[in-house]
């Protein structure tokens, strides 16, 4: 068992859902309530890294996260340290490959919510932000719950994006899921296997909870 | 607590004047008392909820204004532009489907609009709130676990619980069944004799406007068309279109002519006198008259009765529609309009009424009302006897 690509992958998809989420929360909401120009090209740029081969999307991004290109080069600039190979380049490349993961269900449960509720609170002299904290997001709770175990579970099984941006340094960017494409190279099938497993498991806890919770509200059966 | 009056002392009337030319085009003036009831009634699209949303300042138009007693909720005239979001207008709002909060209980519903009532207090009031629209028991109850009726009396009790300057009611009994519809309608008017704030209400049903409000505000397209009490509304509605709109029948086109007798009102080969208007028009003139059905006097066939040397005419029974204890009658008199009134179903057969038969009536001069012309010579109604 590699314990440090362990670490690596846990610590990568919380910071990544934990980045993530307020803005699917933000850009969810927006996306589900307003109307404006350019909505439809937003969807599609947020869906883009469902269908986009990984390798496509994390050859770009090793592009643009070289010192020399205008993101590489402003985050030198900013921290003094480089993207590619980094920490802190895989953790950027998750949160650009799970926008549709994190968005899409919240987005989902917001337009679920009736217009008319977020009247009715106003009407009660709730504010816009008590009517988001009382009223909207209990509702969109189980959204943002998907959202969540989607998010995480993606970013632990990440692949493609991660091995072009970061490569396999040990501690620093090798996930769980590349170490077990090294060990399956290394002809250790059972170290392969006891990591494997380990995913399954944790990806089926992530998704058994997040299914489990969302049909325990008393209000919403009947 | 105790009351149900208002606390917020000081409530005034809520005045409408508002205009646009579109997207949803407006054009409505109506008033509203304290303590008094105002339906704003008319078909589907004719602008009512916009104006109630408009009132409760979910809904900016392009000109105008909206105020409730000294305050201006909303003013947009002559450069100036000022609009009090919904929470700072204390309204109650009770909305078509409720709107009520799913994952709130019927108690926490309630208590959800009281954030004007110290913390400590709120949950004992908002019991009260429920008690005084006949809840108590089911304060721990979720929406989806509460009948129509009671998910309405939750939105109510909501409303009110807000301790508003108005209550606006939004097609409030629609979705529920006739009998529960009954039961909340009784209710309503009961609770009104407990608060004193204007109460207006959105309806497309004008049996439930009639029996509520105090004052009837008829819309069409998004203009207010007139205001007045039902009973004034009934008799005397402003033109063709606001009787057509109240459902009205006995709409005819008529000609001002002078006879030897004086003034009359040419209608067909009949000569009618009107009791008010006619020495205002022109002679020659052309305008559209309504005669509330309650004026139209049959003659019965043994005796004479009171009123028969009014405006006697001569007409012949085309329909008769038996509805329980009364009968809808049609005559069709000789130039072929047809005068509609409703008589108790025993009257019609101690007069021996048949279809075909041959009648007269009186049109009591005094209902007898006029309005401007119509511009299609054809009365409203007149479509109905091709059914």
């Amino acid at each position: 068992m590699d314990w440090s690509a362990l670490s690596v992958s846990l610590r990568l998809a919380a910071l990544t859902c934990l980045f993530l989420l307020p803005l699917g929360i933000w850009l969810g909401r927006l996306l589900a309530t307003a109307q404006f120009r350019g909505k439809g090209l937003c969807e599609a740029l947020i869906a883009l890294p469902l269908v986009l081969p990984p390798t496509v999307l994390g050859f770009y991004l090793l592009q643009q996260f070289g010192r020399d290109a205008p993101l590489g080069g402003a985050w030198a600039a900013l921290t003094g340290g480089g993207l590619n190979f980094t920490f802190s380049g895989i953790l950027l490349a998750s949160l650009i490959a799970n926008l549709p993961f994190a968005i899409q269900p919240i987005q989902r449960a917001f337009e679920h919510v009736p217009a008319n509720l977020r009247e009715a609170a106003w009407c009660s002299g709730l504010s816009p932000w008590q009517t988001l904290w009382r009223i909207e997001l209990p509702l969109v709770w189980p959204g943002i719950l998907s959202a969540a175990a989607l998010t995480f579970a993606h970013t632990l099984g990440e692949f493609g994006v991660i091995l072009l941006v970061g490569g396999a340094i040990d501690g620093e960017t090798r996930t769980l899921s590349i170490a077990i494409y090294d060990r399956v190279q290394a002809f250790d099938e059972q170290g392969a296997a006891s990591m494997s497993a380990l995913l399954l498991v944790i990806s089926l806890a992530t998704l058994g909870l997040v299914y489990g919770l969302a049909g325990k509200r008393r209000w919403a059966r009947g | 607590m105790g009351s149900l009056a208002s606390a917020g002392g000081r409530v005034g009337n809520l005045t409408v004047d508002v205009y646009q030319a579109g997207p949803i085009p407006l054009k409505a003036t109506f008033s509203c008392a304290p303590g008094e009831l105002l339906a704003l009634v008319g078909p589907s699209g004719s602008g009512k909820t916009t104006l109630l949303r408009t009132i409760a300042g979910l809904y900016q138009p392009q000109q105008g204004r909206v105020s409730c007693g000294e305050k201006a909720w909303f003013l947009a005239e002559e450069g100036q532009h000022h609009s009090l979001p919904p929470q700072a207008r204390q309204i109650g709002m009770v909305f078509q489907d409720y709107a009520l909060f799913p994952h709130l209980t019927a108690q926490q519903n309630v208590q959800l609009a009281m954030g004007h009532v110290p913390r400590a207090q709120r949950s004992a009031q908002a019991a009260q709130w429920l008690a005084n629209v006949r809840l108590q028991g089911l304060e721990a109850r979720y929406p989806s676990e509460l009948s129509g009726g009671q998910r309405q009396r939750v939105a109510l009790a909501r409303a009110l619980a807000r301790e508003p300057q108005a209550l606006l009611l939004d097609e409030p009994f629609s979705a529920v069944d006739q009998v529960t519809r009954r039961r909340l309608q009784r209710e309503l008017a009961l609770l009104r004799q407990q608060i004193s704030i204007p109460i207006i209400l959105v309806t497309h049903d004008l049996e439930e406007a009639t029996a509520l409000a105090d004052q009837i505000c008829v819309l069409h397209n998004g203009v207010s068309l007139q205001q007045g009490s039902p009973e004034a509304l009934f008799r005397r509605p402003r033109s063709a279109t606001v009787a057509k709109l109240l459902d009205r029948h006995n709409v005819f086109a008529g000609k001002i002519v002078e006879t030897a007798a004086g003034r009359r009102l040419q209608w067909g080969e009949w000569y009618l006198e009107v009791a008010n208007g006619l020495e205002s028009g022109d002679i020659g003139e052309t305008l559209t008259w309504y005669l509330p059905p309650s004026d139209i006097v049959l003659h019965r066939r043994e005796r004479p009765s009171q009123g028969e040397r009014e405006n006697p005419v001569a007409a012949t029974v085309s329909e008769m529609v038996v509805l329980g204890s009364m009968t809808s009658i049609s005559l069709r008199v000789s130039h072929g309009d047809m005068l509609r009134f409703d008589i108790a179903t025993h009257a019609a057969k101690r007069n021996q009424l048949t279809l075909g038969a041959s009648v007269y009536v009186s049109l009591l001069a005094e209902g007898i009302h006029l309005m401007p012309a119509q511009p299609t010579s054809q009365a409203p109604h007149n479509k109905r006897t091709l059914l």
